[in-house]
């Protein structure tokens, strides 16, 4: 646990008169995950969504293997291909067969040869026992599957690091689990993600520390163990008793 | 133990009423066929037998009058409702593929985001206000008198077709542009979120994921202001161009008989009949589609 993959320093965000995040510090090193947690309108998802850019920032600085990104000469568009994104309804793109979601990003973004990145992308599918619907729509798939495509998606990219928003919110609870089974293996693989999530069960087994999110801080991290089980702030116990 | 919500403990009677069970079985195919008869053959009663009834088959929709002004006898006076039709289809075509291209620059200026475009979106957004709101009638009518005024040469010496065709181009590019405006804005956020984190550009976001997206479900809403255009093409005539509508004008002027009219309505309907069975189909497809994704 060295080397810092990502780190936001003092990252503010507002809509209109709305401050979400008012000053939110946080480092994700490599190999590392780390549970988001916090309740609903906290500002997770706004969080996620500015840590790859895809929301400006009104203050404070994100850097990337210790690169600013607020830098004027840094293009949004080769930060977002190193940072996978996983989202809680899926966003699967509709007209395109599950192969070709998953060819969208290296072939146009990375201008990868087709071939070379659909032979990949056969094999990831492979991983999560899904190699014989490469060529269906996704509306064919149930709820897991469409997820576990999405974030066989973003790994096509090989990203550095994969920012996942409550990716099992949306999912009926018979399918949580596949989910998160495939999640808890990228994990033991040494992916580094930062998981937004209400999955307790999953904070607490898989991941390495754990950030709350209140009033648009992060007001308490640890270890995980740490974090659920003997909370320092009283606000993040209250949060642990509702959610319990 | 009974609470307010038990039933009583045997359901009193869950037969539909005799009427109900009547149409919902070959009654109802009785039923439908006559209210055909009835509604239809009234309609067609009314106008046989009204008082004016045998002065408007005459003055409308007499065979021979109608034969007349399709074919059409200049050396009377007169010019074929049929072949003016022609010039409609020629305003039509040449204004809809116009109409396809410049409805689609003018929704890309105002769905752009480069700070650099954005005179071109302040204008573009100008131009669907400005021109959603004049009349078409109006537009034809300033444009179709007031170039050939302007003495520019090649501008000022067109056809009054080629002006009516201008005007419809110019009117109708605002409406199709708020349609595919309209159609990109219905594709859900989540789409270009996921889009945008996969590191393609926004140009290659709207090619690939949005417009591909679009396209469905601009179709119908496209297809019916084609109709309307189809159409729209008779306003041309105000500006003395010999189509269809002006050929049956001159006809019963000429004639003292209406049944002009009746053949170029009919011709109309024989272009916009399909196209609109054609609509009625794509968004009945379109809705078995949703209702099975459902
Ligand atoms: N695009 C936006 N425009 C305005 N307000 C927003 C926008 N996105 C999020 N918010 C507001 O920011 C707050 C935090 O939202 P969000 O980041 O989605 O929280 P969480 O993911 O923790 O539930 C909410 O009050 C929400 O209404
Ligand atoms: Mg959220």
């Amino acid at each position: 646990m060295s080397e810092v993959v990502l780190e936001l320093r003092d990252v503010r965000k507002r809509f209109k008169d709305h401050e979400v995040l008012t000053g939110v510090s946080l480092a994700l090193s490599r190999h590392e995950v780390v549970c988001l947690i916090g309740s609903s309108g906290s500002g997770k998802s706004t969080l996620l969504r500015c840590a790859n850019l895809l929301e400006r920032i009104d203050g404070g600085d994100i850097e990337l293997f210790g690169q600013s990104l607020l830098d004027p000469r840094v293009d949004p568009d080769r930060v977002r291909r190193h940072i996978g994104m996983v989202f809680q309804s899926f966003n699967l793109f509709p007209h395109l067969s599950v192969i070709d979601n998953i060819l969208l990003g290296p072939v146009h973004a990375l201008k990868r040869p087709r071939a070379e990145v659909r032979a990949e992308a056969l094999e990831l599918l492979g991983r999560i026992g899904l190699a014989t619907r490469a060529d269906d729509y996704p509306d064919r798939l149930s709820g897991g599957q469409q997820q576990r495509v999405a974030i066989v998606r973003s790994l096509a990219m090989r990203p550095s690091l994969l920012l996942l928003d409550e990716v099992t919110s949306a999912l009926d609870p018979t399918l949580v689990g596949e989910v998160l089974d495939l999640l808890t293996d990228l994990a033991r693989q040494g992916t580094t993600m930062l998981v937004a999530t209400h999955e307790m069960g999953f904070a607490r087994n898989v991941a390495h520390r754990v950030a709350f999110l209140e009033g648009g801080r992060v007001i308490e991290e640890g270890p995980a163990q740490e974090v659920l089980d003997h909370p320092r702030e009283a606000a993040t116990r209250a949060f642990l008793e509702r959610v319990r | 133990m009974s609470s307010a919500l038990d039933g009583e403990p045997v359901p009193p009677d869950l037969f539909a009423s005799r009427r109900r069970r009547f149409l919902a079985g070959r009654g109802g195919v009785v039923a439908s066929a006559v209210s055909g008869v009835v509604v239809i053959g009234g309609l067609a009663a009314v106008f046989w037998l009204a008082p004016g009834g045998a002065t408007v088959r005459y003055f409308f929709f007499n065979p021979h009058f109608m034969w007349q002004a399709f074919v059409g006898d200049p050396s009377k006076g007169f010019y074929s409702v049929g072949l003016g039709l022609l010039t409609n289809l020629w305003i039509f075509a040449v204004a809809e593929a116009l109409v396809l291209v410049c409805g689609m620059l003018i929704a890309s200026a105002r769905l752009s985001q480069s700070p650099v475009l954005l005179p071109f979106r302040l204008l573009s957004t100008a131009y669907t206000d400005v021109f959603r709101g004049i009349p078409i009638l109006l537009v034809i009518l300033m444009i179709g008198f007031g170039l050939p005024e302007l003495n520019l040469g090649y501008v000022s010496n067109q056809s009054p077709a080629v002006y009516g065709c201008a005007a419809l181009v110019v009117s109708y590019s605002a409406y199709v542009a708020e349609v595919y405006r309209a159609g990109v804005l219905s594709i859900p956020h989540g789409q270009l979120l996921a889009s945008r984190s996969l590191g393609l550009s926004h140009g290659a976001t709207m090619r690939r994921v949005i417009l591909p997206q679009a396209v469905r479900t601009v179709i119908p809403p496209l297809l019916n202001d084609l109709i309307s255009l189809q159409k729209d093409t008779a306003l041309v005539s105000v500006l003395g161009a010999i189509e269809t509508t002006r050929a049956a004008q001159i006809y019963s002027s000429t004639v003292f008989n209406f049944s002009g009219y009746a053949v170029a309505a009919i011709l109309f309907l024989l272009l916009t009949i399909p196209m609109t069975r054609f609509t009625d189909h794509l968004i009945a497809r379109d809705r078995a589609r949703r209702l099975a994704g459902a």
